[in-house]
């Protein structure tokens, strides 16, 4: 009996992972660059013109964005080498098996960067993001999901053309705006003891986001990868 | 088992396959030989399911072409590249494919494929740190690890030395051993025509000549060949 | 071997060849007779001077530039579902001329925020939205540079097209919301409303003219994307 779409998906997961995990590369890539983007952001405003505490939702959403493209690189990448890719579509699983595994695997990629980027704006910035981890965590889900939804179908895309990793970007970014706007305010309010009701809006335009582009970017997928 | 009646398919204005038409029982064995660019890894890929026909209709193990996952199910597919996750071992790689089959066992079924190709002893290690030769059969291993009735094989023997060629042509004489009807597209024409039942030269996309393998004389057929391709006979 | 993508370029070649392209001719008739009426036969506005007549051209470029992209990603959703060419040569023209436009806002923008409001930029959320529209159709053109394959250039740029028409409404509520929870202390931008009629009559007719440059231009586009494309398949692509 062919596997379900879902459990395809997990399959397609755990194999992305298992080999991120064997090489390690993309992520302590990915890792050090938000470390070096969080540390760079601090020394490119004057500290006593702009407070910190003002500056950190900005930077960590942003460095968020850029992070997250270098793994969302890879992500179709090694499906390229030695025509992997084949192997998948020459098995009895759906199409949209492979995008959802894919993004599946992203999205742990992306949320492992955010555990240690989290931390490093604290302490770089003093602001106190882990006192509200809960919310904190959900911001970050819900922001991840949405740039890993858009990033893992563009990924598939700029893999077969011929300027790939420059057309990522340039491709993903703009998709990327309605993600970082929602997900930096929440947190600015949130660190400033704001009450939930003016994060709440926020957090609802970014649970639209998400099903939309999910919606849309699992029905896209397979139109990438037909023949 | 394979049917195939007018099949062909286009590129934009560039026809790559154009017309094919034959039909092999279960267990036979198809040599397809031919120049670059002459469709074969087209037709074999249509047969695959993987590409769909512009005109014709065919089928493979009773599924109309192109079929789905049912198609899908019933074939395994071998191309020059070796498919194959090169920082993930041949037992991952294997098993990985069974599980995507829906195959029962697919530890049992992974290591038994593993031994039948000679692979236990390398089973763990990275398959990038094998060499040409073990990752093809590591290849065949993954693509044959659900039993599939039908076995496609796109220039299998690129790049492999004298040794490699003849473990692979042996284990393709296994594969036909077991009742499995393959397609075998491949330049060596002395390989092909030891595997095959039936042979075939496409030249441009079309299928110049087709013949059942006790009519083939092989050491008339090289001279055969190469006035078809090159004399376009 | 014609099909009917390749049936076009004979006759639509010998039309601009032989003849004279009246389409654009009456656009840019158009354009020059709506030029005319802003300059010389609207009034000014009491608030801001001469500068506000820039925004005759501002809003029906505007509103060229979004329609272009509708057409843009309707296109891409045809070409999906019937596979014919034609549909992606539309989606093509209508993108290049479509930045234009766009351009053309963006450049419109400042120059009349600038004697009006003292700056170049000020974030509006409309124009902050047009510069996402100029983004989403610079990828678009990005992305169809990038792809040699005829086939998968107008797969690929279809699922950009729509997936961007999907993106312009989250844009726009995302800005919108930023932008009245830091409110400006400029004034916002006058807008339609409470125009006068001579004014508004002056909006339709630049509008009009606008709009059947627009459709003149993609016609142009449009042929020389036919003439390319049979190009390539003779030369075996």
């Amino acid at each position: 009996m062919a596997p379900s779409t879902l459990s395809a998906a997990f399959l397609i997961a755990r194999k992305d992972l298992a080999i991120e995990f064997r090489t390690r590369t993309a992520f302590f890539s990915a890792a050090v660059f938000a470390l070096l983007g969080i540390v760079i952001f601090y020394f490119a405003w004057d500290p006593t013109a702009v407070a910190s505490i003002d500056l950190a939702p900005g930077v960590l959403w942003a460095i968020f964005t850029f992070s997250g493209l270098l793994g969302l690189q890879r992500s179709f990448g090694i499906e390229q080498a030695d025509r992997a890719i084949d192997a998948l579509l020459g098995a009895p699983i759906t199409r949209e098996s492979i995008y959802l595994g894919k993004a599946m695997a992203n999205l742990v990629f992306v949320a492992a960067v955010q555990v240690i980027a989290i931390p490093a704006v604290q302490l770089f910035y003093g602001v106190p993001l882990l006192e509200n981890a809960a919310l904190l965590a959900l911001i970050a889900l819900l922001a991840a999901i949405g740039l890993v939804a858009v990033g893992t179908l563009f990924s598939a895309m700029a893999v077969n053309t011929k300027l790939a990793e420059m057309l990522l970007p340039v491709l993903s970014l703009p998709f990327f705006v309605p993600v970082v706007i929602p997900a930096a305010q929440a947190t600015a309010r949130l660190i400033a003891g704001r009450p939930g009701s003016e994060i709440v809006g926020w957090l609802k335009l970014l649970v639209a986001f998400d099903i939309v582009f999910v919606a849309a970017c699992t029905l896209a997928f397979p139109f990438t990868i037909e023949e | 088992m394979i049917t195939a009646q007018g099949l062909s398919r286009r590129f934009g204005g560039r026809t790559a396959v154009h017309d094919v038409t034959f039909s092999l029982a279960a267990g036979d064995v198809l040599a397809i030989f031919g120049p670059n660019g002459a469709g074969k890894t087209t037709l074999l890929r249509m047969l695959a399911g993987l590409l769909k026909p512009s005109e014709g209709t065919g089928s493979v193990a009773g599924v109309t072409l192109p079929g789905g996952a049912e198609l899908r199910a019933a074939i395994g597919y071998i191309s020059h590249a070796s498919m194959l996750y090169g920082a993930l071992s041949a037992r991952e790689n294997i098993e990985l494919a069974a599980k995507l089959f829906g195959v029962r066992d697919p530890r049992g079924r992974s290591t038994r494929a593993l031994e039948r190709m000679e692979l236990h002893d390398r089973a763990d290690t990275p398959v990038r740190l094998l060499s040409r030769g073990m990752q093809q059969r590591v290849s065949i291993a993954r693509a044959t690890v659900h039993d599939p009735l039908v076995v496609l094989l796109d220039e299998p023997f690129t790049g492999l030395d004298d040794s490699g060629s003849a473990a692979l042509g042996a284990h393709l004489a296994m594969l036909r051993a077991t009742g499995t009807t393959l397609v075998l597209v491949t330049h060596s024409i002395a390989e092909g025509l030891a595997l095959a039942t039936h042979a075939a030269i496409m030249r441009n996309g079309a299928l110049v000549r087709l013949e059942k393998g006790e009519a083939i004389d092989p050491a008339t057929y090289l001279t055969v060949y190469r006035e078809h391709v090159t004399h376009g006979a | 071997m014609t099909s009917p993508s390749s049936a076009g370029p004979a006759s639509g070649a010998a039309k601009s060849a032989g003849g004279i392209d009246w389409l654009f001719l009456v656009a840019v008739l158009a354009i020059a007779a709506a030029l005319a009426r802003v300059i010389y036969y609207t009034p000014f506005e009491a608030v801001q001077g001469p500068a506000q007549k820039i925004f005759y051209l501002h809003l029906p470029a505007a509103l060229d530039a979004f329609m272009a992209f509708g057409v843009v990603a309707i296109s891409g959703i045809a070409y999906l579902w019937l596979g014919d060419l034609r549909l992606d040569r539309a989606a093509e023209s209508s993108a290049e001329v479509g930045v234009v436009f766009t351009t053309v806002v963006l450049v419109t923008g400042p120059l009349w925020a600038r004697p009006v409001w003292g700056t170049w930029w000020t974030w509006d959320a409309r124009l902050t939205l047009t510069l996402f529209l100029w983004f989403i159709y610079v990828g678009y053109l990005v992305l169809r540079g990038a792809i040699d394959d005829r086939a998968l250039r107008a797969r690929y740029s279809a699922i950009l097209g729509i997936l961007g028409s999907l993106l312009i409404p989250f844009i726009h509520l995302s800005v919108y919301l930023f932008r009245t929870l830091h409110p400006r202390p400029i004034v916002i931008k006058p807008s339609a409303p409470s125009l006068p009629p001579e004014m508004l009559t002056t909006l339709a007719i630049s509008f009009v003219a606008f709009t059947l440059f627009y459709l003149a231009l993609v016609r142009q586009r449009y042929r020389l994307a036919t003439e390319r494309d049979l190009l390539e398949l003779e030369e075996g692509r």
